[in-house]
């Protein structure tokens, strides 16, 4: 019998280790903690997401659930394993040719369920790698491109080399952080937390709306020892926090009121095992709960409790798009639609929970986090700390997926508030559980829309009426009640708008960023109205778009004139022949008259590039050293979409060096220029304009300190630099130039604001430079009798203006259907229900089908090349074609997602007993 | 943090138990979970350590699985078409991980209304066997899980294994699920059965039970009853009514509400007659 002193001793990638951990520990936190294998990543801690994945005597097991005391004896093996003699395994390099890894948090789990099946079944069909790898979650990839790799493990594929110098932008080039992650040396927000940090762990609301004041809290300090300080929002300097300049809303701790559950309230900072260990029931908080405001009615009910005293009648914010005069226009349709549309609230789940540490340093305060934004964490924690931001440092980790929920800040404020009162290196990483319920969500959604058309087909007017719940505090709601009018029409071209968005307060979890700011919930509405009248027109669901679709040329609801790039006609003109093959397929398929049917489904989008309405610049620097190092400054948090690659891609040609002779630093704001967020697509178009720019004035400095002329050629060898040109080769002499602080000699900056105007009380206005258009075929299958909903086959048509990197847009593509699939199907955050990934459903490996990318590239004249961005117009267009096909399928038209098997079923029965009675 | 015991033989395991409340721990895949964020503070039984207690072993009259053989044992052992459905309810029990983790005592042991082991146990007839260090009893499947996460062991005993009867005739299982994805997913119901059947096929014995429909999963003696004497074909679905899912009790949760659960239940498990009948 063992007890717990015993040492427990096993093999680790052939390595014999005795780890002191108790017995019951998980293998997961002995791997990481005791041995430092990092590369084993911990998503839920309770077996849902499998990105812990190793194996045990050659079989795949949960990290997580696996007691060390288990491996006794036993030869477990990690991701740090994989490799042999610094030569990547043959499932690595597959992954790295097919970019099977994004953010690369899941990475390491699937990689290692898949190491399990190969090495007892070399050549695997589909159906054996979905079964294999059907317990690890992946939120970027849409796993497709992950099936692709196990596929073709057996073949030994090389190792995928970097593009060749000057035909960068536009090559599918392999990930530039991608053996990183493949090796599980990439450092994500939990993985290089000082060995010395207290630990802080946030203790959080059970109830959504309570006053509540705490009793001795010096008492319970005393009571235990490891116990370093108990943070209340007394200790925060300014106690407020948001996106928007002028609303800092949500407290960083809340002040005796709590308006959502799981909101902070008080923060337990010291040694690990002791503040896991203090049970927040034996803690002197006294609540006193009251009835929350739930759900966007009883908010808005004349007379609901106000979930902020500020704001009357729950009302955050309301924004509006008006043109032309909608009454008499619709009055004069030949055919008008009208529904009303909900969906719900949509957890980012990215399997890497928010993690990071802060240290102090004299006056300023490092803070290391999994970030998409760090340059407004700097500026928010420094107005919460009360600092200038130059006394912030933030320095981004990997980041394990964000999707919006990683723009707001989280341990941030937390980490660094106690390790600035303590001097000691402080971490915080929260559980599954408590990323759930404390980050924010993608807004419900209830859209009111009326369209109407003439004889022709031609859209006249189109009336939208859009409330968002937001939860308790704003966030990104201002932006979603702004873009939602703007895009509320669709892609076409409508003579009369009139759009508002009102952006509703209520007890529940905060709304705020995710993938689409509201739009995909708008498209959800526009396209069931375009179905609707191509149905009552007797006209071609497909061509009904193309008839309507924006043009160049045309001018928007918010009285913008299309310059350029507009491709949904050219996305609808290449999906047209696979409609016509899916809708005879379906034919056939529904001709043998089963318990299931086929339909097919078509949704179409327009998305803004960039922030709405407001000035949004990207800055990128790139020096070279006296040693004739150059170094790429990169402000842009790389959070899977692949910005470490494609920024280089870019600058790379700009520059005329190959991109392997680049080091990269990003995000670091000591050392990066400010290239703004990664949200709102912004970053291919507007960073990489600015990495354009920046390459192409280090060249012209390089040419210009050679006494160079174009053509010409920038050599680096032997620590040296020169430039070939028509008249020879003019070498530079580094050591005699002068240094900046960060060591270069030529620097290159650039900087680029996409131009757009702010939009009157009409919407009237340019909100954004330029946009994204696409359009996406779904193909399903409906089980009348479950009311369960398969999806065959995608094919997506996406205008990207040029693809800078072809396989990480069709990544891009991927991922975004997958959530769409997600949104449409299964998703449903339901507080203090689906606090957890078994029942909160993302999709799995199986759920998603073969997708068929087209990139459709109508040059952007003022992106990098012609690059304007795809993240979030991935997603857009898949619930609206899912939605589509259901309705082709059964003649339900949902209003109301997810479709979770129990709500099509009762919508199919209502049919059919409406049918019967009619 | 408590104590962990991992003792190498039952006898000492009883012992332990004996003298003290202990959680036990097999495969830990309910055990973790559970704990998320939580310290680790049980005095824990680990009993994978234990000989003779994985594994599955054909006897004269029955078969008796070991209480720490996991799901993977069960999909890779070599066992007669009997064990159809509990091979294909193993299949979906969690991704691939839990199957080689998560053990089928501890399934039982868990007494989740959504266990997938248990409908496809109580189709097989499935007993517990149950030690202490008094003696050792043997208790019916549907009479040791009384509830959700309750069951009539007492915290002095230890489940060592499964028994399952041999049927005398040609004999035959299957098992359904349905959920809201493919993989990692709870049920919102699902069936399983076990029929035999004689020469001319036509059946002298069926059981039939459905989870995720009730605190316990439910065997369907109604329908059971129906299905004796009924030919076993692809039509066999046709034998089972509503009335048959009386004994049902579902609730509204994330999954799906209750009205759905029962008439979803119906559907279920009609194609798993129907398919379990063409293969007869």
């Amino acid at each position: 019998m063992n007890d717990l002193a015993a040492i427990v001793s096993f093999t680790v990638n052939g390595k014999e280790v005795a780890v002191t951990s108790p017995a019951i520990a998980r293998l997961a936190d002995v791997l990481r903690d005791e041995l430092h294998l990092t590369g084993t990543k911990i998503g839920c801690n309770a077996g849902d997401c499998g990105a812990c994945t190793v194996l045990i005597d050659g079989r795949q097991v949960c990290a997580c659930l696996t007691p060390v005391g288990q491996v006794a004896g036993r030869i477990v093996t990690t991701v740090e394993g994989l490799e042999r003699e610094g030569v990547l395994a043959p499932i690595q390099r597959a992954f790295h040719k097919h970019m099977g890894a994004q953010c690369g948090i899941c990475t390491p789990g699937m990689l290692m369920a898949a190491a399990d099946l190969l090495a007892r079944t070399p050549r695997p069909d589909e159906a054996q790698v979905l079964d294999a790898l059907g317990g690890v979650l992946c939120r970027c990839t849409g796993y497709r491109k992950i099936v692709e790799a196990v596929l073709d493990a057996a073949n030994d594929v090389p190792l995928q080399p970097l593009p060749a110098m000057g035909g960068a932008l536009g090559a599918r080039a392999p990930k530039w952080d991608g053996i990183a992650k493949l090796t599980g040396r990439d450092r994500f927000g939990a993985d290089d937390i000082p060995a010395d940090a207290l630990w802080l762990r946030v203790v959080r609301s059970p109830h959504a709306r309570a006053t509540f004041t705490t009793g001795d809290l010096d008492a319970v300090r005393r009571a235990h020892p490891g116990l370093a300080r108990i943070l209340t929002a007394r200790d925060v300097p300014s106690n407020g926090y948001g996106i928007y300049p002028d609303v800092k809303d949500q407290p960083v701790l809340a002040d005796g009121v709590v308006r959502y559950r799981g909101e902070a309230v008080l923060a337990l900072v010291g040694e690990r095992a002791t503040v896991e260990a203090i049970t927040d029931d034996t803690l002197p908080i006294r609540y006193t709960p009251e009835a929350p405001v739930v759900g966007l009615d009883a908010a808005m009910q004349p007379g609901a409790p106000l979930v902020q005293s500020a704001k009357p009648g729950n009302l955050l914010i309301e924004g509006r798009v008006r043109t032309g005069d909608t009454a008499a226009a619709l009055a004069s349709c030949a055919a008008v639609a009208e529904g009303t549309f909900e969906t719900s609230f949509v957890e980012h789940a990215y399997i890497e929970p928010e993690a990071g540490y802060a240290r102090r340093a004299g006056e300023r305060i490092e803070i290391h986090v999994t970030t998409q934004t760090p340059y407004m964490d700097r500026d928010e924690v420094a107005i919460v700390m009360q600092l200038r931001p130059d006394q912030i440092r933030i320095v981004p980790t990997a980041c394990g997926g964000g999707f919006g929920g990683k723009l707001d800040l989280s341990v941030q404020p937390l980490v660094a508030l106690a390790a600035w009162l303590l001097d000691r290196p402080v971490a915080c990483v929260y559980t599954r559980p408590e990323s759930m319920m404390a980050t924010t969500k993608r807004h419900p959604a209830r859209i009111a829309a009326r369209f109407g058309a003439d004889t022709s087909g031609l859209l006249q007017a189109v009336e939208v009426d859009a409330l968002v719940n937001t939860g308790a505090y704003a966030s990104w709601g201002p932006t979603v009640a702004n873009r939602v009018p703007v895009h509320a029409m669709g892609p076409y071209f409508v003579p009369h708008v009139h759009a508002r968005g009102r952006a509703i307060l209520t007890n529940e979890p905060v709304a705020g960023a995710f993938r689409g700011f509201g739009v995909p919930q708008a498209a959800i509405a526009h396209e069931a109205m375009m179905d609707d009248l191509a149905e009552q027109l007797r006209i071609d669901r497909l061509e009904f778009r193309r008839r309507n679709a924006l043009r160049v040329g045309h001018v928007t609801a918010t009285g913008q004139k299309l310059e350029a790039s507009c491709g949904l006609v050219a996305c609808l003109d290449a999906l047209e022949p696979h409609w016509r093959d899916a809708h005879a397929a379906a034919e056939r398929f529904n001709a043998a008259d089963g318990r299931s049917r086929r339909g097919v489904g078509i949704g179409c989008m327009w998305y803004g590039i960039g922030n709405t309405a407001m000035s949004n610049p990207s800055n990128m620097r790139v020096g070279i050293a006296r040693d004739a190092t150059i170094t790429f400054y990169n402000g842009c948090a790389d959070i899977g979409q692949g910005t470490n690659t494609t920024m280089l891609q870019v600058l790379s040609d700009a520059v005329g060096l190959p991109m392997d002779r680049f080091r990269t630093i990003m995000g670091d704001t000591d050392l990066t220029l400010d290239a703004g967020k990664s949200s709102a697509s912004r970053q291919a178009f507007v960073s990489g304009k600015a990495a354009e720019l920046a390459g192409k004035a280090l060249r012209a400095r390089v040419l210009e300190a050679a006494g160079a002329t174009e053509p010409a050629k920038i050599v680096i060898a032997n620590a040296q630099l020169s430039v070939e040109d028509a008249r020879g080769t003019h070498s530079i002499d580094l050591a005699s130039l002068t240094p900046d602080e960060r060591g270069d000699v030529l620097v290159g900056i650039g900087r680029f604001d996409p131009p757009t105007t702010k939009l009157d009380a009409d919407g009237q206005g340019v909100p954004y430079a330029t946009y994204g258009f696409a359009a996406q075929i779904a193909e399903v299958e409906v089980d009348l009798q479950l009311g369960t909903t398969r999806v065959l086959r995608i094919v997506a048509a996406h205008d990207v203006g040029r693809a800078l990197n072809p396989q990480q847009v069709e990544g891009q593509i991927h991922g975004g259907i997958a959530q769409g699939l997600g949104l449409a199907l299964m998703e449903e955050y339901l507080a203090g229900k689906t606090e957890n990934l078994h029942d909160y459903l993302i999709p799995s490996i199986g759920d998603i089908p073969p997708i068929e990318t087209i990139l459709i590239e109508e040059r952007e004249p003022l992106g990098p090349g012609g690059a304007k961005g795809v993240g979030e117009p991935a997603l857009i267009p898949t619930p609206p074609a899912i939605l589509g096909a259901i309705r082709h399928a059964t003649g339900v038209r949902v209003t109301f997602v997810p479709v979770l098997p129990h709500r099509l079923r009762a919508a199919l029965q209502l049919q059919n007993n409406s049918q019967a009675h009619a | 943090m408590g104590l962990y015991l991992r003792p190498a033989t039952l006898e000492v395991a009883l012992d332990a138990l004996h003298a003290r409340a202990l959680t036990i721990v097999a495969g830990g895949t309910d055990f973790y979970p559970a704990r998320v964020g939580k310290p680790l503070t049980d005095d824990v039984l680990d009993i994978r350590g234990i000989e003779g207690l994985r594994g599955i072993r054909e006897r004269a009259t029955d078969f008796r699985i070991g209480a720490t053989t996991t799901w993977t044992d069960i999909v890779d052992g070599a066992l007669p078409p009997l064990f159809d459905g509990l091979k294909l309810a193993a299949r979906e029990i969690g991704g691939v991980q839990i199957q080689n983790a998560g053990t089928i005592c501890g399934n039982i042991c868990n007494a989740s209304p959504a266990a997938d082991g248990v409908p496809a146990l109580l189709a097989l007839d499935a007993a517990v066997e149950l030690c202490s260090a008094a003696g050792m009893e043997i208790v019916p499947l549907a009479e040791f899980v009384l509830g959700n996460r309750r069951t009539r062991r007492q915290p002095h005993q230890l489940v060592t294994a499964v028994i399952v009867p041999k049927p005398t005739g040609r004999t035959a299982g299957h098992f359904l699920k349905l959920g809201a994805r493919r993989y990692l997913v709870i049920s919102i119901v699902m069936a399983a059965a076990t029929i035999e059947v004689d020469a001319s096929g036509g059946i002298v014995q069926a059981r039939v039970a459905v989870g995720a429909c009730s605190p316990v999963a439910r065997r369907l003696p109604a329908l059971e009853a129906a299905l004796r004497g009924a030919k076993a074909d692809g039509t066999l679905g046709s034998v089972a009514t509503a009335a048959h899912l009386d004994v049902l009790a579902p609730i509204d949760d994330v999954r799906g509400n209750a009205e759905y659960r029962v008439d979803a239940a119906l559907v279920v498990v009609r194609r798993l007659l129907d398919e379990l009948g063409s293969r007869l």
